[in-house]
């Protein structure tokens, strides 16, 4: 029973992975764009949606409809006018570029709102749960996965059903033969820069309510985000989910051994999946 | 005999390079210990950074976990002087040995892995390695221990010192410290350089440039990548744990913190110029001067330095030295082989051609 339990514990985290690795599958499909700032990012939108919400007083499921299109609008200048200029064949400049990113968000939010522990209050429904079964689930990590998977299900309905998503799979193809078909690469991939940051401002409201954050952790969410994605297999965006769960699983397995090997145990279980599968456990795009 | 009168464009610098050296050497004689101290900060940064820029600027690796390698060198280090009662020194010695022991299942793993996915699969492991350090209970697990009081006045090196010297113990120590990071860096560079000049490195920087053509030509790119990775993680070890004879305290967060041993390391290359020898000497020139302009505004620096960072591989991707180098000329640590001469031509032939 604890087993179940903790299996069921393990799958509801790996929603909240699968949250933090969506963005960033979405851009590393598309574009072949590793952005290490991606953690920080989402830790940025947090802190954004905690100033929506001391501002205006708002809950923090409200304050995320006005924190994302901000940070759309900051992932398409980003993608814009840096972003843009530095991808190309050399894996170089976007790495560097995006890792210097890292630092100065890091760094500006630690001087801006220093080192303290925040956390975003969202009323009685953080500690609410409910009885499945024999088993007992928190609403919040209940909610995060079915977003997870909302998310997930909206991102492959708009890459697989619409212009847009025919625009974003032809330049992931082939940029050069998209253009001659009249779409500019430059300008699709900021969109999709900008939807991502839509994902990580959701995945930032999940973050911020269901523990604390403070500007050092990026780093870590980013790494866990990664492990889903290359678990998962590039470009394939239930594959992300898939790979978030084994991430969510793994940890949730090895802290019920000793606490101190969560972490640990996920990364493990990265470098396990990767020595057996090294493209991933579904792979779509050759990379 | 014009030639004596005249230095050859070689001399010069060969000149000045042996005076800074001479200098160098002299610091803990002559200057205040804040002075030794600093330097051994900055050395032991610029070591950390010729690594790198072997791995990235040279051999096309991209590693974000060189951490581990620093970690691994600190811990063998403490271990081997509170568990095995053994000189520092030769706990520094182990490791460098014990990182380079590290680096090859981690090679094993890690080179598995293109481009990008071996950024992230090296940050990965550093991490593993973070986590087993602070399971190193023996070694006070996650929250770390300290080098027992006056381990490094008994230090290899250190009497000997504190009579040439006449100074106080702690003042020896860190003068033998600044020594030892002094000859490793110049070891770094010196082999650095007789390594790109040879026909391995020459391959190696086929290989960064053109992988396919340079397969073509028979150059075996994975054990050339597989030998820079192995004898960095050896630089990077024992740098690391001499870095840590100097903090005398260890914990899993600061001996494996990626932003001191990695990013740092990493900007310092970028902005001085990735790819080129000197490039992290400028690097970590600007480094320091931003630290300490920057002194009374907390993080500001690292600001700054992220920015500069983005700025240079933006719009000058060879870095400040590069830059320079470009401009003037001046290039002390050519790494260019000259082709085979071609047959004179005189100048109303040429003008046909």
């Amino acid at each position: 029973m604890t087993l179940l339990d903790t299996l069921v514990q393990g799958v509801l985290l790996g929603g909240l992975y699968a949250l933090f690795a969506a963005g960033l599958s979405l851009v590393f499909g598309i574009m072949r764009l590793v952005n290490l700032a991606h953690g920080d990012l989402i830790v940025m939108a947090a802190y954004l949606i905690l100033g929506v919400t001391s501002a205006l007083g708002l809950n923090p499921f409200a304050a995320v409809l006005i924190a994302a299109p901000v940070m759309f609008a900051a992932g398409w200048l980003l993608q814009t006018y840096v972003l843009n200029r530095v991808l190309g064949e050399d894996i170089l400049p976007p790495l560097l570029v995006t890792f210097g990113l890292s630092v100065v968000i890091q760094n500006g939010l630690l001087q801006g709102f220093s080192a303290d522990s925040r956390k975003l209050a969202a009323g009685a429904i953080e500690a609410q749960s409910l009885a499945l079964g024999p088993i007992s689930v928190g609403v919040m990590p209940l909610l995060t996965l079915i977003s997870a998977v909302v998310v997930i299900f909206a991102l492959n309905r708009l890459f697989y059903r619409t212009a847009l998503g025919r625009a974003f799979r032809a330049t992931s193809d082939d940029a050069v033969t998209a253009q001659l078909m009249g779409i500019r690469p430059q300008s699709v991939f900021a969109i999709a820069t900008g939807i991502a940051m839509v994902v990580a401002t959701i995945a930032a409201l999940y973050l911020g309510v269901r523990s604390n954050f403070d500007p050092s952790i990026g780093p870590a969410r980013l790494l866990y985000a990664f492990e889903a994605v290359i678990i998962g297999g590039l470009g394939s965006l239930w594959g992300t989910l898939a790979g978030g769960i084994v991430i969510g699983v793994a940890q949730a397995l090895g802290a019920v051994v000793n606490p101190e090997w969560q972490i640990l145990s996920g990364h493990v279980a990265f470098v396990a999946v990767l020595l057996l599968r090294p493209r991933g456990l579904f792979p779509r795009a050759n990379d | 005999m014009a030639n004596l009168s005249f230095p050859s464009p070689r001399v010069l610098p060969a000149l000045i390079g042996l005076l800074a050296l001479a200098a160098l050497m002299a610091v803990p004689a002559i200057a205040p210990r804040a002075v030794t101290q600093d330097l051994f900060g900055i050395l032991t940064l610029l070591v950390l950074a010729m690594n790198w820029n072997m791995l990235a600027g040279f051999a096309g690796l991209v590693s974000v976990g060189q951490q581990a390698f620093v970690g691994i060198g600190a811990y063998v280090m403490f271990a081997a002087v509170i568990l095995w009662g053994l000189d520092p020194l030769v706990g520094v010695l182990l490791g460098g040995l014990a990182a380079m022991a590290f680096a090859v299942p981690m090679a094993f793993f890690a080179f598995r892995l293109n481009g990008a996915y071996f950024a992230i699969g090296t940050w990965v492991v550093a991490d593993i390695a973070r986590l087993l350090a602070g399971q190193w209970k023996a070694l006070g697990g996650g929250t770390g221990t300290s080098l027992p009081k006056g381990t490094t006045k008994d230090m290899f090196g250190v009497p000997l010192a504190k009579d040439l010297l006449h100074v106080s113990s702690a003042a020896a120590a860190d003068a033998v410290t600044y020594w030892l990071a002094l000859a490793l860096a110049l070891v770094m560079l010196v082999a650095s350089y007789r390594f790109l000049r040879s026909r391995s490195g020459l391959g190696m920087q086929a290989i960064r440039d053109n992988e396919q053509a340079a397969r073509s030509v028979g150059v075996d790119p994975l054990r050339l990548k597989a030998l820079v990775f192995l004898l960095t993680a050896f630089g990077t070890g024992l740098c690391g744990a001499l870095i840590f004879i100097q903090i005398t305290r260890v914990t899993p967060d600061a001996a494996f913190s990626v932003q001191d041993w990695t990013a740092f390391v990493i900007f310092v290359v970028v902005i001085g110029g990735i790819g080129t020898l000197p490039g992290p000497i400028v690097g970590v020139i600007v480094f320091y001067l931003l630290q300490r302009l920057l002194a009374d505004y907390g993080t500001v620096y690292l600001i700054v330095l992220g920015a500069l960072g983005i700025v240079v591989m933006l719009f000058a991707r060879s870095g400040l030295w590069g830059r320079f180098s470009a401009l003037t000329g001046i290039d002390p640590f050519p790494l260019s082989h000259r082709p085979p001469a071609p047959l004179r031509v005189t100048a109303s032939k040429a003008s046909l051609i």
